[in-house]
């Protein structure tokens, strides 16, 4: 058998010095993915670092900001009565992650970690930059209905899976992360990278570093929020396209907004133009369309995924007019 | 006649409940895998990773050095299967007409053919082992594209099966008529439990199995065979079976495998396939390409159909299913053709999955119906009436029992068919399109051979056993009534055994017969058991000395002298008086075949759907399923048939598809995260309704089958609610949202 070590240390400090001691040590914190891509020899650590024991759990707000510790469960952020009211586009799109079992053990700190579902990513038998890099992309010319359309490279044309990140990045979270050379803060749209030449490189993370926290600033977008995830069941399915929508109403005008995609990129993909467009308009149908044609700027299918590029401006619109009526 | 003994449901009680149901939930029930037995070891296979070519070199040193391995076997070391040499070309070359033969030669057929088991004292050890093992390959040029291979399509057996009824093109020249291509995907049967077996050979040339088979019997006869031994010297045991939609109807090369390697390694050797295998180790619902043609006269009278399939097969067997067969009977028409080709790819064998070939036919039948039906600017459900079959057109002779009418009115009653706007895209809920469809299926009924005993103890206890499998349906449960009620004696102290080979043999779980077949032995043996019981209360119990048998009434666990009502006696006390701990006996019932009659169910499906105008999102807001599947013997399990049917046909109308990567010949999609089946949020509630009116002919309870007709042409339903909701006419399965915005 594939034989690994494993600790499980109680400070953050000695789980960031084990990692720096071997160079196939990875943290492990609920497992829901890392175990399956161990399972089936995507991934073969040599080192497992069980940070369960860390100090990094639990939801507070203070001077106006929330803080979320990394080992938080999905759960229990989605249920937190301060996110449910305050941050309710995070507690929705948590709840429209995975299934209940799963959100029981996932973290908030794993939920950014976790690896596409790239099914050429899977099967070892198949080639894949992202899993063996120099192999060559499997879905480019395969079978890509779930793939990228925005910010893809030769190399990889996969998408991040996570609903929860999506809802991170429309609300300006930041990342707080912890290392050898010590403390450092990564707003979350600079967490996870495009593909690029290297696509083995989710995120920007150094090696050693460990997620502690993601900070929230309050924000007027309680009120008109939707999380949106199309899919191709109602539960339990991963995004075709998903839709993070915010929208701060005063007077049936704009006066800002907050939009998000799932589903489409290598990274959970900011909108920042079509947010632009919406503001000082009226929050009316026309206004959606606008910023969804001006969302897609960019955009390019490929042989299975053509309908995205309909899907997703639809999406958008949907998911813009439900935040309005929310 | 067979209705002399007319099965009496009167004195029913209610739904029994499942015999079963607490040992399932509560995991006292063993299934294939679960069995103890002492020093078992683990298989895990090894699949190829080419489609098709030779193995030019495997190497197992690696895995056969790992910790734990007491074995690995490859077609150079493999003990042979003397069944294997039985026909065929015996070494290279591909054969036709046979089942793979396991670790037989260096040829590959498919992607994902075992090559290797690799035997080990864990089951983790042997993954791990299994992952060692190095292949290489002279690969071939493989063909898995059935659209890529239409030139290829043959008749099966090479022998023509057109059927022609009047003028094979007489619907090109009618008024009003549709032709139209429709698709259903590869679907694969993805039951909870995946095919396990333990094998253990008691002796040289004995052996014991526990596996998920839908069949005992067929399971021991395909293992006698393979390995030439006989009947007594295999026993198989599937007490439980968790699912199976048609996957353990047939033996399948892991099954010889586990034998293979605990003949190697002289060790039980217990084998749970991975999710993945189940895709290209158990066979699944073919792709299949349906041209349809159908014309009618301006008032809806049809004049000609037309309808040719094309289906996928693997290179070395040809699998058929009776796709086209339905078209031939459902209408009073005329003019009927129908055409049935197979292409052989270089994939697994293709195997009946629920509502087999029906269910794939019945998609397109139904959906041209519908498509007729609006270009005739008239009710569905109307134009299906006014070319209603009331005898058989295809074999020119009366129905045993035909109730659809009674199933068409009770189905649009109950969901208010004729309350909705007809018009295409005219009806809205909360922004939502709304729409409401209909379909019509069947399936053939029959009754097979099956043979039963029951043995009735001192203490009360009556034993009833066979040789069946229950992959789901509740058959112990409906045997028990079935018994209880025939006997007369209480269905609490009944147990009705099965999945044993050595009971007398009974039918393989398939085709919609348990009921009818299983239900005719047991009935039989009730019978028989009573007339036992008559004769030993002549023998021996006070009063009865002089009576005559045909002076016997019984009632109630009582045999009672219809001479003199007065003189009873218990069953139990007839046992005492002839001083027998026990009594036994053993029945067979024959298979029906009457040719004066044509007997099917029949199944109406109702559905409404919602569908996003933006998104494309489809969902099935409510169902309801009629069956006229003759006398319900438990409106309970039957109801469970209808829900388990709508939701696998959700599951085939909306999402089910396994997608193969025609570069590699290599599934795609081959877990649950990717392989979509319905969850519960994608399931409304479902009003399942029985027609319940007994068939006179088919057997002693009047119950036809069940099992495909609720699943069989529910996925036209589902097509055509989306078609009224939407404008929008989908004819290649599933209904992904992309196909619709």
């Amino acid at each position: 058998m594939i034989t690994f070590d494993y600790i499980k240390p109680s400070a953050n400090k000695a789980a960031i010095d084990a990692i720096m001691k071997n160079q196939n040590a990875m943290f492990i914190a609920g497992g829901t993915n890392l175990v399956d891509l161990m399972k089936r020899g995507i991934t073969t650590p040599e080192k497992l670092v069980d940070i369960n024991n860390l100090p990094l759990k639990g939801v507070n707000k203070s001077n106006n900001i929330l803080s979320i510790g990394a080992l938080t469960l999905n759960s229990e952020v989605a249920e937190h009565e301060t996110v449910v009211k305050q941050f309710p586009l995070l507690s929705m799109a948590l709840k429209a992650g995975a299934s209940p079992q799963i959100r029981n053990m996932a973290t908030v700190g794993g939920n950014m970690m976790q690896r596409t579902r790239c099914p050429y990513f899977y099967d070892t038998s198949m080639p894949c930059n992202k899993r063996a890099p120099g192999t060559g992309c499997g879905a480019l010319h395969g079978y890509n209905r779930m793939h990228a359309i925005f910010g893809m490279s030769e190399q990889c044309i996969a998408v991040h899976p996570s609903d929860m990140c999506v809802a991170l990045v429309a609300l300006d979270a930041v990342v707080t992360v912890s290392g050898p050379k010590g403390e450092r803060k990564i707003p979350f749209a600079s967490f996870h990278r495009l593909p690029g030449d290297h696509p083995e490189k989710d995120n920007t993370l150094e090696k050693g570093e460990l997620i502690t926290s993601v900070e929230i600033k309050e924000n007027n977008f309680s009120k008109h929020a939707y999380y949106l995830k199309v899919r191709d069941r109602a539960s339990y399915a991963f995004a075709l396209v998903s839709v993070a929508a915010a929208l701060d109403i005063q007077n049936n005008i704009i006066h800002d907004a907050r939009l998000a995609m799932g589903g489409v990129a290598h990274k959970p993909w900011r909108l920042k133009a079509a947010e632009n467009i919406l503001k000082g308009k009226p929050a009316t149908e026309a206004s959606f369309r606008l910023a969804a044609q001006m969302a897609m700027q960019g955009a390019k299918a490929f042989e299975y995924n053509a309908f995205k590029l309909k899907l997703a401006p639809n999406s958008i619109i949907e998911a813009l007019t439900l935040a309005s009526k929310a | 006649m067979e209705n002399e003994f007319f099965f009496n449901y009167d004195t029913m009680p209610d739904p029994m409940d499942r015999v079963d149901g607490k040992m399932k939930v509560t995991g006292a029930a063993k299934y294939a895998s679960e069995h103890p037995v002492e020093d078992v070891h683990y298989g895990v296979l090894v699949g190829s990773t080419i489609a098709r070519g030779v193995i030019k070199n495997i190497d197992t040193k690696a895995a056969e050095r790992a910790p734990g391995v007491i074995g690995v076997l490859t077609y150079l070391n493999s003990p042979k299967v003397p069944g294997y040499d039985a026909g065929g070309n015996p070494v290279k070359g591909r054969t036709t007409g046979q089942p793979l033969r396991v670790f037989y030669d260096e040829v590959i057929y498919f992607n994902g053919q075992p090559i290797a088991l690799v035997v080990a004292d864990t089951f983790e050890r042997a993954v791990h082992a299994a992952s060692l093992v190095r292949t290489q390959y002279d690969a071939e040029k493989h063909s898995t594209d059935i659209n890529a291979n239409l030139d290829k399509a043959v008749y099966p057996r090479g022998r023509s099966n057109d059927y022609t009824r009047g003028n094979a093109d007489a619907y090109k020249t009618a008024p009003v008529k549709i032709e139209a291509e429709y698709i259903v995907p590869v679907e694969v049967h993805l039951p909870m439990e995946l095919h396990s077996i333990i094998a253990k050979w008691d002796a040289e040339d004995k052996v014991t199995v526990y596996d998920k088979t839908q069949g005992v019997k067929s399971t021991q006869r395909s293992i006698m065979q393979a390995f030439k031994l006989p009947e007594q010297n295999v026993q198989v045991y599937a007490p439980f079976v968790g699912g199976g939609f048609g996957s353990a109807l047939r033996t399948w090369p892991h099954e010889i495998a586990a034998l293979l390697g605990a003949k190697k390694t002289g060790k039980p050797v217990k084998l749970v396939l991975g999710r993945d295998q189940m895709f290209t180790m158990v066979g699944y619902r073919p792709y299949t390409i349906q041209k349809f043609g159908i014309g009618a006269t301006a008032d809806g009278k049809i004049i000609g159909m037309s309808h040719e399939a094309i289906s996928q097969t693997s290179t070395y067997e040809e699998f058929t299913e009776g796709t086209v067969n339905m078209t031939r009977f459902l209408y009073d028409v005329p003019n009927v053709f129908t055409r049935y080709k197979i292409i052989p790819l270089d994939v697994s064998t293709p195997t009946w999955m629920r509502g087999p070939g029906e269910a794939t036919g019945s998609f397109a039948l139904e959906s041209a119906i519908d498509e007729l039906a609006y270009a005739l600017n008239m009710d569905p459900l109307e134009l299906r009436l006014k070319n209603y079959a009331e005898t058989d057109p295809e074999k020119n002779r009366p129905f045993s029992s035909k109730f659809l009418k009674d199933a068409y009115q009770l189905g649009a009653d109950k969901i208010g068919w004729y309350k909705r706007n007809r018009q295409p895209r005219s009806m809205q809920e909360n922004g939502w399109l709304a729409g409401y469809g209909m379909s019509t299926g069947t399936f053939s009924a029959s009754r097979g051979n099956a043979s039963a005993s029951a043995r009735l103890s001192a203490d009360g206890k009556l034993v009833i056993q066979s040789a069946v499998a229950d992959s789901g349906p509740g058959t112990a449960t409906v045997m028990t009534q079935i018994a209880s009620e025939t006997v007369g004696w209480p269905a609490n102290k009944i147990t009705f055994e099965l999945g044993d080979s050595s009971l007398p043999p009974g039918p393989t779980q398939g085709g919609s017969t348990t009921t009818s077949t299983e239900g005719s032995a047991v009935h039989a043996v009730s019978v028989a058991l009573q007339k036992k019981l008559g004769e030993l209360a002549i023998k021996a119990s006070p009063g009865f000395s002089n009576a005559k048998t045909e002076d016997l009434v019984f009632d109630n666990g009582k045999v009672i002298l219809s001479t003199n009502k007065t003189t009873t006696v218990s069953f139990t006390d007839i046992l005492k008086h002839n001083s027998l701990n026990q009594v036994e006996v053993t029945s067979d019932s024959k298979s029906l075949n009457d040719q004066k009659y044509s007997m099917y169910s029949f199944s109406v499906h109702f559905v409404k759907v919602l569908v996003n105008p933006l998104t494309g999102v489809v969902k099935v807001n409510r169902a309801v399923s009629v069956a006229d599947a003759g006398r319900i013997v438990n409106e309970k399990t039957a109801a469970s048939q209808i829900i388990g049917g709508v939701t696998g046909g959700i599951g085939m109308a909306l999402m089910e598809e396994g997608i193969l990567d025609n570069r590699y010949g290599r599934w795609i999609n081959n877990n649950f995260a990717d392989y979509h089946v319905p969850v519960s949020a994608d399931v409304p509630d479902i009003d399942s309704l029985f027609v319940n009116k007994p068939d006179p002919i088919i057997n002693p309870m009047g119950a036809k089958g069940m099992g495909e007709i609720a699943l069989i042409g529910f996925a036209a339903a589902v097509t055509n609610a989306v078609y009224h909701a939407t404008g929008k006419r989908i004819r290649s399965l599933p209904v992904t949202l992309d196909k619709l915005i």
